[in-house]
């Protein structure tokens, strides 16, 4: 338990196979508390897995993941990690279409998530103010009644973002948040990241080397279900063994 | 609030509906029995039977539009619900016989004088009070969709793996309710119905206040369903409907709200059912045939999923089609509700419901740009 001292998410030796293939394979990865750090790898290198089994989508065969020192993530279910504070987004933007951009938001404020409250639940000044604050910070103000639907992937990717945020996680799993984006988004994408981190811990799981080297933080390299390097974008950019399997293509 | 409710498409049909279903349940027992039989403008007593079980189907689709239209889930065995509300329902009347049945004993149904059997069985203790039989109409349902839902969901099982097993569900009550040992009259189901509460069932004035019972149970369902669609836990069901696993991420216990709306509307089909069963004066285990189930699947796609009001058109004007096609041209019945069916996917993909809502939006589109309601 000592080894996961002072940090937020701490992985050891986790492993999941699936019908004989070995997806993570002794994976370990620690994040500290506030820390923005991105994960890199070809396909099929584990990132999805890796965030599959922090989020309790997938059970790992064995191996520890503990949240925040103390809690441990292989025996909760999706929505427990969610509530204890751990938020998602996927790859593909996953927005409910058929809400507005604010109910959108609002499902997602962190608060009570049971049916009897929700059934008589009322928004109180302070999440409305919550929302709004959200609407300026991720752009998206002047769409607050619109059906999610009819956003742009941009715009989407946003809101999904701002779910996020409102939900108020201690640490944040981002896949590939630029896929699709122009560069103009892709810029604003990593200041808003960068914002977001310091006070919250953030993991972004990215391709686009460009973003990577925009975001200017440390970096891990996946290959094979394993942390193949870890350092600065230079360092690993440095490293053979990466350049052989990632970089090199 | 209100002026937001008027404003908003759908809820301005859900409005329109309530106010036509009053209107009904008060103008339709009136005509019945303030008119002469000859007056152009009277209801014969057939009239409002038919028109009664009509609105006991539209409850049914309802209740499916709910867990349907609103969180994804496709029930095939609706109809169990149903059934089971009308037994209890069924259960109530036989009690009611008392030593009127062809046997005259004093304590038990006829069917079970001619099984040979000496006492009640246990689970027909309390029958013989009508608030206890409510209670069950309302328990009976929820309980069965409690217990499967609860089940079910945990297992994660859904989409069409859901919709068989709820048809198998309502398949094997069939068979088990066929059965004579089970105490609840065989093939044969429960019937002689003589009177409700000492009133006689086929009296004018019995049927009137049946059929106004009817409407306002309709009308209590829409509202209830309409206040908890309007609620959050309508918005999480309609999260869980496009993006299940999104929802899961937000922290969201999917199968607490999947068996809330799943046990909220069984309770609903089992007053239908409830209310059903006077009105047609039988309630037999071909109540629980799985077609049953899938037909009010159909009322419910060609009103109009996810609009409350959708539904209950629908329900309403397949059976009337029904009614008058079985009778005119008896074999062409189910290429018709075949044909009606494969129309309405291909060209209303949202019902008899999305025309409306075409109509109102065509309209508004001359009117200066409003605020869209704000449904917060």
């Amino acid at each position: 338990m000592d080894k996961a001292a002072n940090s937020i998410l701490y992985l050891d030796g986790v492993n999941v196979s699936f019908d004989g293939f070995k997806a993570l394979n002794a994976l370990s990865l620690i994040i500290e508390p506030g820390e923005l750090r991105a994960v890199i790898g070809p396909n099929g290198a584990g990132k999805t897995t890796m965030m599959d089994v922090i989020t309790g989508k997938t059970r790992p065969d064995t191996g520890d993941v503990l949240f925040a020192e103390t809690r441990d993530l292989t025996r909760l279910d999706e929505a427990e990690i969610a509530q204890l504070g751990i938020g998602r987004k996927f790859q593909k933007p996953s927005v409910f279409e058929k809400l507005t951009v604010a109910e959108n938001l609002a499902l997602a404020l962190a608060g009570n998530r049971r049916v009897r409250e929700a059934l008589f639940w009322r928004l109180s000044t302070r999440e409305k103010a919550r929302i709004d604050e959200l609407l300026g910070i991720v752009r998206l103000g002047a769409q607050r009644h619109m059906p999610a639907a009819r956003l742009s992937h941009g715009q989407k990717q946003w809101l999904e973002i701002g779910m996020l945020l409102a939900q108020d996680p201690k640490l944040l799993l981002v896949d590939e948040p630029v896929a699709g984006m122009t560069d103009a988004e892709t810029e604003t994408t990593a200041t808003l990241l960068r914002s977001i981190a310091g006070e919250r811990s953030v993991v972004v799981v990215e391709h686009d080397m460009n973003f990577v080297r925009e975001l200017a933080v440390k970096v891990t390299v996946l290959h094979e279900g394993s942390v193949l390097a870890e350092g600065s974008l230079d360092h690993v950019s440095a490293d053979h063994r990466v350049i052989e399997v990632y970089l090199g293509r | 609030m209100i002026t937001r409710w008027l404003l908003n498409k759908t809820d301005r049909g859900v409005l329109i509906m309530l106010a036509v279903i009053l209107l009904l349940g008060f103008m339709v027992p009136a005509l019945h029995l303030l008119t002469s039989p000859d007056s152009p403008v009277h209801v014969p007593a057939y009239a409002m039977a038919l028109i009664g079980k009509y609105l006991c189907y539209a409850m049914l689709a309802l209740s499916i539009d709910l867990i349907w239209g609103y969180c994804g889930i496709l029930s095939l065995g609706h109809g169990a619900f149903f059934a089971l509300g009308g037994y209890a329902m069924g259960m109530y009347l036989m009690r009611q016989i008392g030593s009127r049945g062809v046997y005259g004993h004093a304590e038990l149904p006829d069917f079970m004088v001619f099984l040979n059997w000496t006492e009640l069985p246990w689970y027909w203790y309390g029958f013989g009070w009508f608030g206890f039989a409510l209670l069950m109409v309302l328990f009976v349902p929820g309980l069965l969709a409690f217990l499967f839902g609860f089940f079910a969901f945990r297992a994660r099982v859904s989409g069409v793996h859901f919709s068989i097993i709820t048809q198998a569900l309502t398949f094997a009550l069939m068979l088990a309710f066929f059965r004579n040992d089970m105490g609840f009259g065989g093939n044969n189901g429960l019937t002689d119905f003589k009177d409700i509460l000492g009133f006689n069932l086929q009296a004018g004035g019995t049927r009137a206040a049946l059929f106004g019972a009817t409407c306002l149970g309709l009308a209590a369902s829409l509202l209830i369903c309409l206040a908890i669609t309007r609620s959050r836990v309508g918005a999480v069901m309609t999260a869980i409907r496009d993006a299940e696993s999104r929802t899961r991420f937000l922290g969201y216990r999917v199968e607490a709200f999947k068996l809330f709306a799943f046990t909220v509307s069984a309770c609903i089909a089992g007053a239908a059912g409830a209310l059903y069963v006077p009105q047609v004066g039988i309630i037999n285990p071909s109540e629980f045939a799985p077609a049953n189930s899938i037909e009010a699947v159909i009322w419910t796609a060609i009103g109009g999923r996810g609009t409350l009001f959708g539904p209950i058109l629908g329900a309403v004007l397949v059976n009337f089609a029904k009614s008058w096609f079985t009778s005119a041209l008896p074999d062409l019945w189910l290429f018709a509700l075949g044909g009606l069916f494969l129309a309405v996917t291909l060209f209303l993909p949202n019902g008899l419901a999305g025309l409306f809502g075409r109509w109102t939006s065509a309209r508004r589109r001359e009117l200066p740009a409003a605020q869209p309601a704000a449904a917060e």
